[in-house]
């Protein structure tokens, strides 16, 4: 009896199809009181399905349901819905955001277990009634955003956000719960910079030390090294190893996950660095200014030559994102920006899209897919409408051409390995990682002249990075495509840009080579942290 | 074997299990309408001919969902317009614009539909631009926006059917010698024209072969607008506006150009229902046809948010075909009182509760 009461959490022969393709099968896990278990796998794998089957996700029962058991603290349980797993103590933060974009952050930190004060009418009518206490919310929520230091206004409306805000209030969320007793983290860190990621793991640890399961899902080996105790490797949906972390290597996980052994992100010789200096000036950015709520770019200046690939890193919130989002007129901007010699006009809408520049945005399901359409027409979408290809003739007008653009989505299918039924399946029933990957064909499908990526690599796993990584460069070197490339992950921006830029309080603060040392990149990201201490 | 199996499931699954059970339910008020002694094939023309007549109005639906609006609770608005051509196109007959054309001819009344169709296509566009651009003041309000400018302007409409200076005998009170009748016959116009045209007879069965043809006819321009390059454009920007932006779309307009093409068909729509009735209904008449052509492409399948010709023309048949069988068979089981318009009101309005509140638990 007591022996069961050590699991937090059992999975039984977990099954699961959608629409007869088999996406889990027996898969069986247990997990431990104060555990920090990682659960890997390639994009597709079935991680974030089988977290949903165990959080009663309405996805898994409007699609059939699943097979297996899940017990909780040694008591079978079936959960109808989120709502019941809350109930039992299992809190989650999902790998896409659910967050109610008008409501402020307190009020989505504290969403369906508002604190209320009685009123009058409640006296007669019952707690329905009763009003929000909010000053109680808004110092709870507090706490919590303390807790994993975030430096924002509790009263702040989430709309507009930068991701790596959003990611952290999800965080808040499920923190401030009171009876939790298993946490789930989907790809938590995907948007953060190391450092922030750190703080996370932090964060991690000390709710592991009060007694607190967490499985762990992440793509990043490193942060699976630092803090897990066991793991996990799905593959195509079936467990291919589980082992504690103290009997394994990063280079044997790895392994495990894409069935081959990755050395390295970008291989030497997919990525022979030639010099751009002589060449043309591509984009050239003066003074720029972009008001995008928490990502504020503050007077940018930086120029980018033909052919290169430069790389834009810094701590969320610092500005770096507001960049791309400012040149393709996502929020109000200002400054003196050129492509390719050609003035960019900010008060006329698709300009840049125009002059050539095609954008990958950090934000995939907000801005950078139609969910409810298929890969096929994500994918031709933006070239059909900026340059209205994958239309044929028809009487007097154009239509779609459904052959052309099916037969090119094929073609993406494979060269980025996506992994799905068909260039028909629709695209929000796709895995994270693979959403991705559609953003990027649909980029790469408007054959642009200066390539802007917004975190690209966003939630793809190892495999599947390299594999983008050296295509980009793979494109850079045979095409001369101009690559700018916004990241939170230094690693990858040190793996193939030319020239890196650091943006921090709003502005350039450095621009450094891929082998800058460790100690100049730390520098110039913190350099707003000292700038204030300064002062 | 096992594989044809899953196909028909998933098939069955896309058709929609709230369709299959109308569509069950349909053939149940049939077989109920057989058993009370009801001539079939007669019933049966007559939702052939209320398809014909609804299919425009219900198609109307179509871009204002696509472009992001919503159902268009406010196609009294292009149906005020629709009518205003009908009536321009009657006035123009009366002070001879048709010429010498033999008024029993069925070229005359070819040209006197068309003319209809065209005025009434002018007014509602014009009416549906000034429409867009309002909606886009409201945004995220528009269903509750578009009902109440809907019913606001057919109280303003009531008040121009008084004092637009028409003059032709069809039209005006005689007595009064002025103000627009609350029914005008179009027996001297284009009444039942396309009803005729090619009509196929076989003993009680009717097929009103043009008016179908003409529905069908604008559903495909539809359907190529919805392919074409804009109709993409439009359809990103209902669906994902953000999205919409970052590709360079503008979306007011997008949002616009929809609005403008559902009034457009709404006027378009009430000369075919007009037409197909024999006459044209001003004052009141319009109120409610926004909530059946909601109700309408609802059942066929359509959201609040995504809609396609085929949920047009499913839901326009279901729902007439529902209402047409259901009534008289309703009326023949329990004669007394005017139990048919409850009756009426209380499917219109259930479906479209549903279908909304099943449009809110649905997108996530
Ligand atoms: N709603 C859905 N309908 C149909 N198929 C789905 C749905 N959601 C996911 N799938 C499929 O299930 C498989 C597993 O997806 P899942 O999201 O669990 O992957 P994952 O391991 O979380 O990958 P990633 O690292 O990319 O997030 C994928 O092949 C995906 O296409
Ligand atoms: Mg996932």
């Amino acid at each position: 009896m007591m022996e069961e009461q050590r699991y937090v959490l059992e999975l039984q022969h977990i099954s699961k199809e959608y629409s007869g393709n088999p996406v889990l099968q027996d898969v069986s896990l247990t997990v431990k009181k104060g555990q920090i278990y990682a659960l890997m796998g390639e994009n597709g794998a079935g991680k974030s399905t089988l977290m949903n089957i165990l959080f009663g996700m309405p996805v898994i029962h409007s699609t059939g349901g699943f097979t297996g058991t899940i017990k909780i603290s040694g008591e079978e349980v079936n959960f109808l819905s989120p709502h019941d797993a809350m109930e039992a103590g299992i809190g989650m933060v999902h790998q896409e955001f659910m967050l109610i974009p008008g409501f402020t952050i307190a009020e989505n930190i504290k969403v369906g277990r508002e604190d209320t004060l009685p009123t009058l009418p409640s006296r007669v009518f019952g707690p329905d009634l009763e009003r929000l206490n909010r000053p109680k919310m808004n110092a709870d929520a507090r706490v919590a955003l303390d807790n994993i230091g975030l430096d924002i206004s509790e009263e702040t409306k989430v709309a507009g956000l930068p991701v790596g805000y959003m990611q952290f209030v999800e965080i808040a969320r499920e923190i401030d719960k009171k009876n939790i007793k298993l946490l789930v983290f989907d790809e938590p860190t995907a948007v953060l910079t190391e450092s922030e990621a750190d703080q996370l793991l932090k964060v991690m640890q000390s709710l592991a030390a009060k007694g607190i399961a967490i499985i762990f899902i992440t793509h990043r080996l490193s942060e699976v090294m630092q803090v897990a105790d066991y793991m996990t490797v799905l593959r195509d949906g079936e467990l291919v190893a589980s082992k504690a972390i103290a009997d394994t290597s990063a280079v044997e996980i790895a392994e495990l996950m894409v069935g081959r052994a990755i050395e390295k992100l970008v291989d030497d010789d997919k990525n022979t660095k030639v010099s751009t200096e002589q060449n043309e000036v591509a984009l050239s950015v003066k003074d720029l200014y972009v008001d995008m709520p928490g990502e504020t770019a503050r007077g940018v200046t930086f120029e980018v030559k033909s052919g290169e690939i430069f790389g834009i890193g810094g701590l969320a919130g610092q500005g770096k994102v507001g960049i791309p989002n400012g040149l393709m007129g996502m929020f109000s901007s200002h400054g003196d920006v050129e492509i390719f010699g050609e003035k960019l006009n900010f008060t006329k809408l698709g300009n840049a899209l125009s002059k050539g520049l095609a954008f990958v945005s950090e934000d995939r399901r907000g801005v950078g897919l139609l969910l409810e359409e298929s890969i096929a027409h994500n994918i031709m979408f933006g070239a059909m409408t900026t340059k209205r290809d994958y239309l044929s003739n028809f009487g007097i007008t154009k239509l779609l051409s459904a052959g052309r653009m099916n037969r090119h989505a094929k073609d993406m299918i494979k060269l980025l390995d996506i992994r799905c039924v068909g260039g028909g399946q629709r695209v929000g029933a796709l895995s994270g990682g693979n959403q991705q990957k559609v953003c990027l064909a649909s980029a790469l499908t408007m054959k642009p002249r200066i390539l802007v990526v917004s975190e690209p690599t966003r939630g793809i796993d190892i495999g599947a990075k390299k594999l983008i990584m050296e295509y980009l460069a793979h494109l850079r070197q045979e095409e001369g495509l101009t690559i700018i490339m916004i990241s939170s992950e230094l690693a990858e921006l040190r793996s193939i840009c030319d020239r890196i830029a650091i943006v921090s309080d709003g502005k350039i603060e450095d621009i450094l080579a891929p082998d800058a040392s460790d100690a100049q990149f730390g520098l110039a990201m913190s350099a707003a942290a000292q700038n204030s201490e300064v002062s | 074997m096992e594989r044809a199996l899953g196909a028909l499931k998933q098939g069955a699954k896309d058709f929609g299990l709230p369709r299959i059970i109308i569509l069950a339910f349909f053939f149940i008020l049939l077989l109920a309408a057989a058993l009370v002694g009801m001539d079939i094939p007669w019933l049966i023309s007559d939702v052939l001919l209320r398809w014909g007549m609804w299919g425009i109005l219900v198609l109307a639906m179509v871009p204002s969902i696509r472009s992001g609006i919503g159902p268009n609770f406010g196609v009294a608005i292009g149906i005020a317009g629709g009518l205003l051509g009908a009536l321009v196109s009657i006035e123009l007959r009366y002070f001879g614009f048709l010429g010498t054309l033999d008024p029993d001819g069925i070229t005359f009344g070819l040209v006197s539909i068309s003319l209809a169709v065209l005025l009434a296509l002018a007014f509602s566009s014009l009416l549906g631009i000034l429409y867009g651009l309002l909606l886009n003041r409201v945004k995220g309000n528009e269903m509750i926006v578009s009902t109440y400018v809907g019913f606001s302007f057919v109280a303003l409409f009531n008040i121009l059917w008084l004092l637009l200076p028409f003059r032709s005998s069809t039209s005006i009170w005689p007595i009064a010698g002025q103000g627009l009748r609350t029914t005008i016959n179009l027996v001297d116009d284009f009444g039942r024209v396309l009803n005729n045209l090619f009509r196929v007879e076989i003993g009680n069965f009717i097929i009103p072969t043009s008016l179908l043809l003409t529905v069908l006819l604008f559903c495909f321009v539809i359907w190529v607008f919805n392919k074409s390059r804009y109709g993409m454009v439009m359809t990103a920007a209902g669906s994902n506006p953000e999205y919409a932006k970052a590709r360079g779309i503008n979306v007011n307009r997008a949002r616009i150009v929809g609005t403008t093409i559902s009034t457009a068909l709404a006027g378009v729509g009430i000369v075919m229902f007009s037409q197909g009735l024999g006459f044209l209904q001003l004052y009141n008449a319009p109120m409610w046809m926004g909530f059946s052509s909601v109700a309408a492409v609802l059942i066929g399948g359509a959201t609040v948010k995504r809609a396609a010709i085929f949920n047009v023309l499913l839901g326009t048949l279901l729902f007439q075909g529902i209402l047409t069988v259901a009534l008289p068979v309703a009326n023949e089981l329990v004669p007394e009182g005017n139990l048919s318009e409850i009756l009426r009101l209380i499917i219109s309005n259930g479906i479209i509760l549903y279908a909304l509140s099943k449009a809110r638990g649905g997108s996530k």
